[in-house]
């Protein structure tokens, strides 16, 4: 079925129909799309949704059931792992700990028989872009865990791999210590523009990082797309609850509305009138219309408010008992104390129909 | 524990100082019972030995230990112990890899199976071999065919000793092999190294200490060996006689100095061996310690 559109792959990696199959479970379901030569790609999804089962495949780690793996025009389904020339960048940096850094960033080289000076000079190279020169001959446990994932990062690039497979690469690391590493690597990207494909949990990281999102779930693809098409026009109810904070509000169809109570959001053109939907709505879209419910606004009894820096966080009590958190600049929260009627403005809300939605909140509430 | 112990010093005075003079003194009572303990069956019947081979005088010590069948008996101990080890290391690694590595069906009763020579005597191991190999066994005419004296000969011999010593590499090996993972092997091969580079490069030296601990205990338990080796040797002084074989053949000949001295010998080896084995498996906890 493939041979017919075939060699078009004028992107860095194409994955075509990928499929793959432990026993009775499907790790990965028919998922194809491509990553753009010297871009950065992040596949997104909780974990379990078969992300890193697609970068093991790219790899050559692990054998696809169905599909194919194309990299700079050349079918790489079937090829060895030691002939792909990828550089891999694991969640817990397997680095050889019997070996110094040195060592391990020459290991590339040295089995590809490298001669010895061009070897050393490349190795000394990576040292002064990692900024570990220093450390040359250390062994991984004298290291911190963001230098270890440094020195992991350097013995990928040193062979000059066609494309480099992050699983998860700040996975291990304190909270301070990935934000520290993901500006480097943010940076690193820019400098060296290798064809990088990111495999995270976290949305942010995606988001900060890629130029290009793709989003999984259940070994499946849910959206393609930029960050802010991600994150602006989720185009399923799980990317919608995944990526960023929503609120979620559970109702029926009603003349392109959502209604719940007295209430109603707009939104819901494309659903049948009638059905039982969902909608989506980020804390950020919540804002206040004022004291008097003006037509079409939704109102909602003030339970807690929390004023933290320049943000104030409502929490809101509909009256047919669903909650709702709203985000909103401080200065205009002023005088609204718990107990208050108010009346909100519900914007960018985005519906689905409730069977599609239950699989995200169901998301929302395992993490 | 000791920090409220202080506290309650403090509070309590002397009546705390007594309960914990009275722990104390039942705390020495008992390490001092279990150094007795020891000190009965393991120093004693060495130092025992010892005294009863050096004896004599050193005169005999050299004579025993240049006479002919004692250098044989201790030459085919050596010879017997060095293919074991070989043997036992190539395939005890082999099966580790396979146990951790590979998902298979069968794999439980494998890993069932290899501790089979810890739970049969040795005796029994040395009757089964001569029930394969010894006259109208199953194995005995392929042999003889062929001119290989099989039984009451080396390799039947060095067989039975393969037989008793198989789990220890594998014992010791595949926790290790477990613990490492194979996320460095992974790393290994999508920087291009082929199997045996990524094995050689890798992995070896990730298990060097278990396989180190392995090896010595397969060597002191070969060297040790005698149950199976007696029933398949047929006795026959100056050919099939182990250094083992040697001490018993001395005490029946009423040759006790002789035996006693190759005793010692034999006894030296393993004291030796078990410090390598500590030696080897400290480090091997290390590398376990690493991992985590």
């Amino acid at each position: 079925m493939s041979e017919a559109h075939a060699p078009a792959k004028s992107a860095a990696i194409v994955i075509e129909n990928l499929t793959k199959r432990f026993g009775n479970f499907t790790a990965v379901d028919d998922v194809s799309f491509d990553a753009e030569e010297g871009a950065v790609t992040a596949l997104l999804g909780p974990s379990g949704s078969g992300k890193s089962t697609v970068l093991r495949m790219i790899a050559g780690l692990e054998i696809p059931t169905v599909g194919r793996i194309w990299m700079e025009g050349e079918e790489h389904t079937f090829m060895s792992v030691q002939e792909r020339r990828v550089g891999f960048v694991f969640q817990h940096c397997a680095l050889f700990r019997h070996m110094t850094v040195a060592d391990n960033i020459g290991f590339g080289l040295s089995v590809r028989k490298t001669p010895r000076d061009t070897r050393r000079k490349r190795v000394d190279e990576l040292l002064e872009l990692v900024q570990l020169g220093p450390f040359r001959d250390r062994y991984p446990d004298q290291l911190s865990g963001g230098q270890r994932q440094r020195v992991a990062l350097a013995r990928a690039l040193a062979p000059r791999p066609r494309v480099l497979l992050l699983d998860e690469p700040f996975g291990a690391l304190d909270a301070r210590v990935r934000q520290e590493l993901r500006r480097w690597l943010d940076s690193l990207h820019r400098e060296l523009g290798v064809t990088s494909l990111l495999v995270t949990h976290d949305q942010e990281e995606a988001m900060e990082l890629a130029n290009k999102v793709v989003v999984m779930h259940e070994g499946r693809i849910q959206q393609v797309g930029t960050p802010s098409e991600i994150y602006d026009e989720p185009t399923t109810a799980f990317v919608a609850g995944f990526v960023g904070a929503a609120n979620i509000l559970s109702g029926h169809v009603t003349e392109g509305h959502i209604q719940f109570g007295d209430n109603r959001v707009a939104g819901a053109g494309h659903l049948e009138d009638g059905i039982a939907a969902r909608a989506f709505v980020r804390p950020h879209d919540v804002r206040l219309a004022g004291q008097e419910a003006a037509a079409g606004s939704v109102v909602a009894i003030v339970d807690r408010i929390n004023r933290v820096g320049w943000l104030s966080q409502l929490t809101l009590r509909l009256p047919d008992g669903q909650q709702l958190i709203a985000q909103v600049p401080k200065d205009e929260t002023e005088g609204v104390v718990p107990g208050d009627r108010v009346a909100l403005d519900l914007r960018n809300a985005k519906a689905f129909a409730a069977e599609e939605a239950v699989s995200a909140a169901g998301e929302e509430a395992s993490t | 524990m000791s920090a409220g112990s202080t506290q309650l010093d403090r509070s309590r005075g002397s009546v705390w100082r007594r309960v914990d003079r009275r722990r104390r003194l039942a705390r020495s009572v008992i390490v001092g019972l279990i150094l007795a303990y020891l000190a009965i069956l393991l120093i004693v019947p060495f130092v025992s030995i010892a005294y009863k081979a050096l004896s004599p005088g050193l005169g005999l010590v050299r004579e025993t230990l240049t006479a002919p069948d004692t250098v044989h008996a201790l030459k085919l101990t050596a010879i017997i112990a060095m293919i074991t080890v070989v043997v036992c290391t190539t395939f005890g690694v082999i099966v580790a890899w396979v146990l951790t590595r590979q998902r298979f069906r069968g794999r439980a009763i494998l890993n069932g199976i290899v501790d089979l020579p810890f739970a049969i005597s040795p005796i029994t191991v040395g009757l089964m071999a001569v029930l394969l190999f010894g006259r109208g066994g199953w194995f005995e005419p392929f042999f003889a065919a062929r001119g290989i004296q099989m039984l009451f000969a080396l390799p039947s011999m060095t067989l039975v000793t393969i037989f008793i010593a198989i789990p220890f590499v594998i014992r010791e090996v595949a926790p290790v092999l477990e613990e490492v993972g194979t996320e460095e092997e992974d790393a290994a091969r999508t920087l291009g190294a082929s199997s045996w580079t990524s094995f050689r490069r890798v992995t070896l030296p990730n298990i060097r200490w278990g396989l180190l601990h392995g090896i010595a205990l397969t060597a002191a338990r070969s060297i040790g060996e005698i149950g199976a080796v007696l029933i398949v040797s047929g006795l026959l002084k100056g050919q099939t006689e182990t250094a083992t074989i040697y001490i018993f053949e001395a005490y029946e000949l009423r040759k006790e100095a002789e035996g006693n001295i190759v005793a010692l010998l034999l006894a030296a080896v393993s004291v030796l061996l078990l410090v390598a084995i500590e030696i080897f498996k400290q480090r091997k906890e290390k590398t376990k310690e690493l991992n985590a």
